[in-house]
């Protein structure tokens, strides 16, 4: 397997708080890989550095083989790098599909026309996007109304819109029933292997993360402590007492 | 400049500073706690002026009557920002941010009737102030003592604001209030008195800074909007919610402004430079220049954020061609019906509806409000005029290039507009206009001056009014219609996914900014065209096309319409065009008429009509269902 994403040595502190300490991870093509660790850990903190919203004070982010820091958010998902937010960020006076086109038509460079009308264009595949996430049925409802779980469905179907080779997604199933989880997961795994992405998510729901992840890192208080796969990890004493003894 | 005269003007600019800084601190204050941008704090400054007048006139020019006149002016300055409170504001709390805006306009409006009914307009000159009528001498130049006075006023008022917000139990919650305005909800704090104590503070701070003026400067009408805008650009640049800011700003304002006029005109290198002219812009030079570097301003940290998400806004539903062919149809109709001065108030009315939709536009669905959309509007206008008269172009040339010329002054101002946001957004959109107006108002030799281009008059074959009336329809109804098409376009959803989330937008490649300058520039354009048609309708064009009332006429027009619906502004616009031109035909005070009518209906629809009605059809619906 090929690294699609390479970190090495990132580092980031916000005033005297060192969110991020050194971290190096790679992803492989078609690979889940889990960050953990407790609230405050620094996950969120790694993501926004991974796509270009905030730069690291220190570090390499190679993005199948290229330098991607100090890149804009908007270059680097011209490169392939699609994301969910933790605290989900849709348009919310568009509709579902609309969300989705959005996102279609900006890849294909078609936003600029000022004369066309929006919509037309990109239907079958925003819908296609939309029924692997479980929202066909929701497509003509406005963003705003829509309930949190489906918000998170929203994202990922315009995450996924760019055709991306690697996929960042910070607590993808948050606000959802547990079976739920489970299956978007199961969703988003079925698509990382048959496509070949690579996934880096965030998750505090460990049934889905035992399950899901091919390999797991462990996050606390800026570092990583530990790696391997879930067997491993669940057996690593220094994450028990991170998890156990810690602030879950 | 000799050491004297530098010493002169540093005086002579803190002295201006101390009324400035009064002013802004209380602008700030009640910002920063209710999140309103109380555009009639001007209106209170220029109470306090009246105030002090009247109240020195009864109580005699004596010190004792004099200081009790300027303690009680201010008071009840305090107590009308109290009314103004209680009685208005109270009700809107809930509802959007823009219709709170709505609220003060109408309570500007209102003050100004006030004083024209209580005072005339004349200008009132002031008495000196008794025991400071006297000169220093410093350096053998004179300086009236009052001067020193007012000097020493401002750091002293800074300094019992600062032991009152941080030495007591209401600065605290204040302090809290403006940090978090949620947590003090949370905390159980009476909030109802929280506001209006410090609409109180607030409204007493403004009355004082003109009631310690009543020696330097005449009451008269003009202060209200003129103080508005110093306000604005003190409180931007020391940081909205910044007291330390507020008087840093304005110090730093009232001495540039003083040295402007004392360096007079410069030859350099046989270029000269007239720099008592700079004085009305060199503020907003200023505060343009603080926002780019510092775009919270000196002192100011970034806006909390707000926990609670604003309401997202409603999706836009596009009129059918069907309701518009109706509508054309029926305007087409009206002038074969209808007297010749219906025809030239429907002319009117067909510009500000463009001017409105394209306000519209940018603060609806791009999420960008402007509070000085008049600057295109005029420069569309003044380009029309200058080009038929200075540049001899025929009329028809004029116009169309005109918004090409409004467009080009949008590319420069939005450049540094689009890299702000939300009110210090608003507020350098403001300063732009008011350069615009500054330097329009200045270059007598090429624009005319305060009386504007006059003999701007449509060619031949277009100078029957019903005639010109088909062309503005013509020509404003194309760009009304082109501004809704370009909302439904890739271009249009971008503008409005941006507004919805700026971090979505750019984590799916969308450069925003690029986006919402090119918005900028549209409307810019369309706004000049509106005012080209505008002027080739009256003949003439004057420094008022530019002015901060003529934006904030706009600003009405939309808000009374409703923001969430496209025909809002339309309707707005035809209203208030309307309704000022039959209040203005019968009542000298149609302002007082105008903003007791935009009092109800915020009181009534704070939706604005439109959606109001929308609402309204709804429930009716629902009951005969
Ligand atoms: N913009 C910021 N400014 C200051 N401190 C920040 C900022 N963003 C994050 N932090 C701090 O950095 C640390 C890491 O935060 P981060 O959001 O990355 O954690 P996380 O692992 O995503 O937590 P959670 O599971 O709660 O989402 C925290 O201590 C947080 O307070
Ligand atoms: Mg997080």
């Amino acid at each position: 397997m090929t690294a699609v994403l390479q970190v090495e040595g990132l580092h980031k502190a916000f005033g005297g708080v060192q969110a991020v300490a050194d971290v190096s991870f790679t992803v492989s093509a078609g690979e889940m890989l889990a960050l953990i660790g407790p609230n405050g850990a620094g996950k969120s903190t790694c993501f926004n550095m991974l796509n270009g919203q905030l730069s690291p004070d220190l570090g390499i982010v190679r993005l199948e083989g290229r330098d991607i820091v100090g890149l804009r958010p908007r270059t680097i998902w011209r490169l392939g790098v699609g994301r969910t937010f933790q605290i989900t960020a849709t348009f919310a006076s568009l509709g579902v599909r609309e969300n989705v086109q959005m996102a279609l038509y900006s890849h294909a460079g078609r936003l600029r026309s000022m004369l066309q009308r929006f919509g037309a264009a990109f239907r079958t595949e925003a819908d296609a996007l939309l029924s692997q996430v479980g929202m066909l049925d929701q497509a003509e409802r406005t963003c705003g109304v829509l309930a949190y779980g489906d918000l998170k469905r929203v994202e990922l179907a315009m995450a996924l819109a760019n055709q991306p080779r690697l996929l960042l997604m910070d607590e993808p199933t948050a606000g959802m029933a547990p079976k739920e989880r489970v299956a978007l997961m199961e969703l988003t795994a079925g698509l990382a292997r048959a496509r070949g992405i690579a996934v880096l998510f965030t998750e505090h729901d460990m049934d889905v993360v035992f399950s899901q992840a091919d390999r797991i890192i462990v996050l606390d208080r800026g570092q990583l402590i530990a790696g391997g796969t879930p067997d491993e990890i669940r057996n690593n004493a220094a994450v028990r007492t991170v998890y156990l003894g810690g602030t879950h | 400049m000799t050491l004297s005269s530098i010493l002169i003007q540093l005086l002579n600019g803190l002295a201006s500073a101390s009324s400035l800084f009064l002013v802004s601190a209380g602008l700030s204050l009640i910002f920063g706690v209710t999140r309103i941008v109380n555009f009639a704090h001007g209106s209170l400054y220029m109470l306090g002026l009246y105030g002090a007048y009247t109240l020195i006139e009864v109580l005699g020019r004596t010190p004792l009557g004099f200081w009790s006149a300027v303690v009680l002016a201010a008071l009840a300055v305090g107590i009308a920002g109290v009314l103004i409170e209680v009685l208005v504001l109270r009700r809107v709390y809930r509802a959007p941010e823009l219709f709170q805006l709505l609220a003060t306009f109408a309570v500007v409006l209102v003050i100004k009737d006030i004083a024209l009914f209580a005072w005339g307009p004349e200008d009132l000159v002031g008495p000196r102030a008794p025991g400071f009528d006297t000169a220093v001498e410093i350096l053998g130049k004179r300086i009236p003592s009052y001067d020193l006075l007012l000097i020493a006023i401002g750091p002293v008022v800074l300094a019992v604001l600062w032991l009152l917000l941080t030495r007591t139990r209401w600065g605290a919650l204040v302090r809290a209030a403006t940090q978090d305005r949620e947590m003090v909800g949370a905390l159980g704090v009476d909030q109802a008195k929280l506001f209006t104590s410090v609409f109180f503070a607030g409204a007493v701070l403004a009355g004082l800074g003109g009631a310690l003026q009543i020696p330097r400067e005449p009451a008269n009408l003009d202060l209200d909007l003129a103080i508005i805008a110093d306000a604005f650009v003190i409180t931007v640049v020391g940081g909205l919610g910044s007291i330390g800011g507020a008087f840093l700003a304005a110090i730093l304002i009232g001495v540039a402004k003083a040295f402007c006029i004392g360096i007079g005109t410069v030859d350099w290198f046989g270029l000269e430079i007239s720099f008592s002219k700079l004085t009305l812009v060199v503020e907003f030079l200023i505060m343009a220049l603080v926002l780019v570097v510092r775009p919270y301003g000196l002192l100011g940290k970034p806006q909390a954020v707000q926990r609670i998400a604003a309401e997202p806004s409603p999706p836009l539903t596009a009129p059918t061609w069907k309701m518009a062919l109706v509508w054309m149809a029926v305007l087409v109709a009206v002038p074969l019906v209808a007297d010749r001065y219906v025809t030239i108030l429907l002319t009117d009315i067909v510009c500000f509806a463009l001017f409105a939709v394209s306000l519209h536009f940018i603060m609806g669905p791009a999420g960008m409000v402007s509070f000085g959309h008049a600057a295109y509007f005029g420069l569309g206008a003044y380009a029309a005029g200058l080009l038929f008269k200075q540049a001899g172009l025929p009329m028809e040339a004029a116009l169309l290039l005109a918004p090409l010329c409004a467009g080009a002054f949008a590319i420069v101002y939005g450049w540094f507009c689009v890299r702000l946001s939300g009110v210090y957004l608003a507020m350098l959109t403001l300063a732009f206009a008011q350069i615009s107006w500054s330097i329009v108002f200045q270059w007598d030799s090429f624009t005319g001056g305060s009386n504007g281009v006059l003999g701007i008059w449509p060619s031949a074959w277009l100078a029957d009014k019903t005639t010109y009336y088909y062309l503005a329809l013509a020509c404003c109804g194309l760009g009304i219609a082109f501004l809704w098409r370009v909302l439904f376009s890739p271009f249009g959803f971008t503008l409005r996914a941006g507004r919805d989330s700026p971090l979505r937008a750019e984590a799916i490649g969308i450069d925003l900014r690029g986006v919402q300058w090119a918005a900028f520039v549209l409307v810019g354009a369309l706004a000049g065209l509106a005012g080209a048609v505008y002027a080739f309708s009256k003949g003439s064009i004057s420094p008022s096309a530019i002015s901060i009332a003529q934006s904030t006429d706009g600003l009405i027009m939309v808000l009374l319409g409703g923001v969430e619906t496209l025909t809002g502004p339309i309707v707005g616009a035809a209203i208030f065009t309307w309704l000022r031109d039959e209040v203005a035909r019968r009542t000298e005070f149609w302002r007082a008429v105008m903003g007791g009518v935009i009092l109800v209906i915020v009181l009534l629809f704070p939706q604005g009509l439109v959606g109001g009605l929308k609402a309204l059809a709804l429930r009716w619906q629902e009951q005969r269902a």
